[in-house]
């Protein structure tokens, strides 16, 4: 590992360390009830509110950590949708080719070439926003992207020696597949993996900040922006903390994912 | 010649796909269209009555027939909501996200080239390094966070522009120019720093091949070695990802738009979307594909251009 890569491993081990901590505040506790508003409380920046309240006098500080549990959850999930169903597509397609993958390489790249904000406002559009929506419509949008690198590493692992030879001792297709090319595909799984969750953490805040995400009052990092916007001349910290939480959340999966991409 | 036509025609079955996607995907939803523009009004002649009216009574295939015709002729149908002509809520609306989306991938042209030149050129320098973490910083902050920030900083300190005072380019081509640089800014700012970092990769993955080492050892000057044979090679791979980036500045204009109240096409999407307004929908998004497959034959045509070996 280079010392760039090293500089990289190790602020992204940070800052994604930060967003853990965050993430098991927001599960376990917060210092305010997320959801109370004290219209008498002050605004601004105080030892008792760290981040502030916002305009109906909520803890800043108690939503983000909410909201980036919020975060978390539509990401692993739209993660875990794009990873599973990407396997499965890359794999199918890389190891057996033929037909099957001229059909669904020529989907995936269709869907690939499509915006996943178009794809997932199409979805929204038919089914209604929420959460789940949500969920569905952007792990969609994940699948072709994660299928498309497991059929090229799948594509070049299908021809090495060693397969060649555990093909020739008469294992099947099934044991070939599962035992002896998955797991050599974990590296890149790892680094997919992570820039997914960096695509998937921008997307969902793009989304709730459009209001097509999870549902108010419940405090999402997105919706908290375009609430404060209104106030952003008045009030701007409201605004810039779950900003800068967004930031922090993007940056530390990326330099993760930059670091680990080399090895 | 050949190639050309072989393009186009797959590019006409793509347009067809992405149309019958669009126009299928909507007549699954549940529940009758009819019942729900009537809301509380509907009674069984009623629902009857605007059922036949709206064509919902006729088979599917025939009715997606008669949607393509009439797209042809330039007739979207008529919004529930407006109760007008899509064409005519739309026109203006396309001119706008055009024009922002036009300023904005000239912005990242304009300052990416030299940027990622510059950094590929001197890539042990002190402020290269500035550069580059700087990048990395940049590519993380959503547009719609960096559109905040612009907002504050150059509506609120500097005072350059009024938020939320966007003038219509039928009414002052200039100044809405003028409003609409500082959102195609916020959209640009993380494509620039993704150029700026794939221009510098493949320039250096470049300038270490044997060509270019054999270019210097027969006494060519470095500038002329990086611009004639670097520089050129370089620039296939951020070529196919501009073409790529402008279909995602199209999209991209969905959510910065929502940011500067500018209304164009992802506005006007985002309401007919919570409206239920679907023949609305239905046209923004087949305009906004049909946008995204021309581009991407673009930049098949582009890198025919750059190198007539290419075959895609």
């Amino acid at each position: 590992m280079t010392g760039n890569n090293k500089v990289k491993l190790i602020i992204g081990l940070v800052l994604t360390g930060i967003v853990f901590l965050m993430l098991l505040f927001g599960i376990f506790y917060t210092p305010y009830d997320p959801m109370a508003m004290d219209a008498s409380v002050s605004k601004s920046i105080s030892l008792k509110h760290i981040m502030g309240c916002d305009q109906f006098g909520r803890d800043v500080f108690s939503r983000v950590l909410v909201g980036v549990k919020e975060t978390m959850i539509v990401a692993g999930a739209v993660v875990l949708i794009g990873v599973f169903f990407g396997t499965v597509v890359g794999t199918l397609t890389g190891y057996f080719g033929g037909w099957i993958d001229e059909i669904l390489m020529r989907l995936n790249d269709a869907v690939l070439a499509f915006p996943s904000v178009l794809l997932a406002l199409l979805v929204i559009g038919l089914y209604g926003g929420g959460r789940n929506t949500l969920i569905l419509a952007l792990g969609i949008a994940f699948i072709p992207s994660f299928a498309r690198i497991i059929r090229s590493e799948v594509l070049k692992i299908k021809n090495l020696d060693y397969i060649q030879s555990v093909r020739l001792f008469g294992a099947g297709h099934l044991r070939i597949i599962v035992v002896h090319i998955l797991p050599n595909l974990k590296t890149v799984m790892l680094s997919s993996i992570l820039i997914g969750f960096n695509n998937a953490v921008l997307a969902e805040a793009g989304m709730s900040y459009l209001g097509m995400g999870v549902a108010p009052p419940n405090p999402s990092l997105g919706r908290m922006l375009s609430e404060a916007q209104a106030y952003i001349f008045t009030n701007p910290m409201t605004a810039v903390f779950p900003g800068i939480t967004i930031v922090i959340m993007i940056l530390g999966f990326s330099l993760l994912s930059a670091a680990t991409e080399k090895g | 010649m050949k190639y050309v036509i072989k393009k186009l025609l797959t590019t006409l079955i793509t347009l067809f796909a992405v149309s019958a996607l669009v126009f299928f995907s909507f007549s699954v939803i549940p529940g009758n269209p009819a019942v729900s523009r009537l809301g509380t009004e509907a009674t069984p002649e009623k629902i009857e009555k605007l059922t036949h009216e709206m064509g919902l009574d006729r088979p599917l295939p025939e009715r997606y027939g008669e949607w393509v015709l009439n797209i042809l002729h330039g007739d979207f149908g008529k919004s529930y909501s407006y109760n007008q002509k899509v064409t005519s809520l739309l026109s203006e609306k396309i001119g706008t996200t055009l024009i922002l989306s036009v300023i904005a991938i000239i912005l990242t042209v304009a300052v990416a080239f030299p940027l990622g030149i510059y950094t590929a050129r001197k890539s042990d320098s002190k402020l290269d390094v500035v550069l580059t973490s700087l990048n990395q910083l940049i590519m993380a902050i959503p547009s719609f966070f960096s559109g905040i920030l612009i907002t504050l900083l150059f509506g609120f300190v500097f005072k350059l522009f009024t938020p939320g005072a966007y003038v219509s380019y039928k009414v002052n081509f200039l100044r809405c120019v003028g409003y609409l640089f500082f959102p195609a800014l916020a959209i640009a700012l993380p494509k620039i720093s993704m150029v700026v970092k794939l221009l510098k990769d493949t320039a250096l993955k470049e300038a270490n091949k044997d060509y270019v080492v054999t270019a210097y050892s027969r006494g060519n000057a470095t500038r002329a070695v990086f611009y004639k044979h670097v520089l050129k090679n370089a620039m296939i791979p951020v070529i196919t990802f501009l073409g790529m980036t402008f279909a995602d500045i199209i999209a991209g204009s969905i959510i910065v738009e929502q940011v500067f109240s500018v209304p164009g096409l992802g506005r006007i999407l985002l309401t007919s979307i919570s409206g239920r307004d679907y023949p609305m929908v239905q046209a923004i998004i087949l305009l906004l594909s049909v946008f995204v497959v021309i581009s991407n034959l673009a930049v098949d045509f582009m890198y025919r251009a750059f190198d007539k070996r290419i075959r895609v």
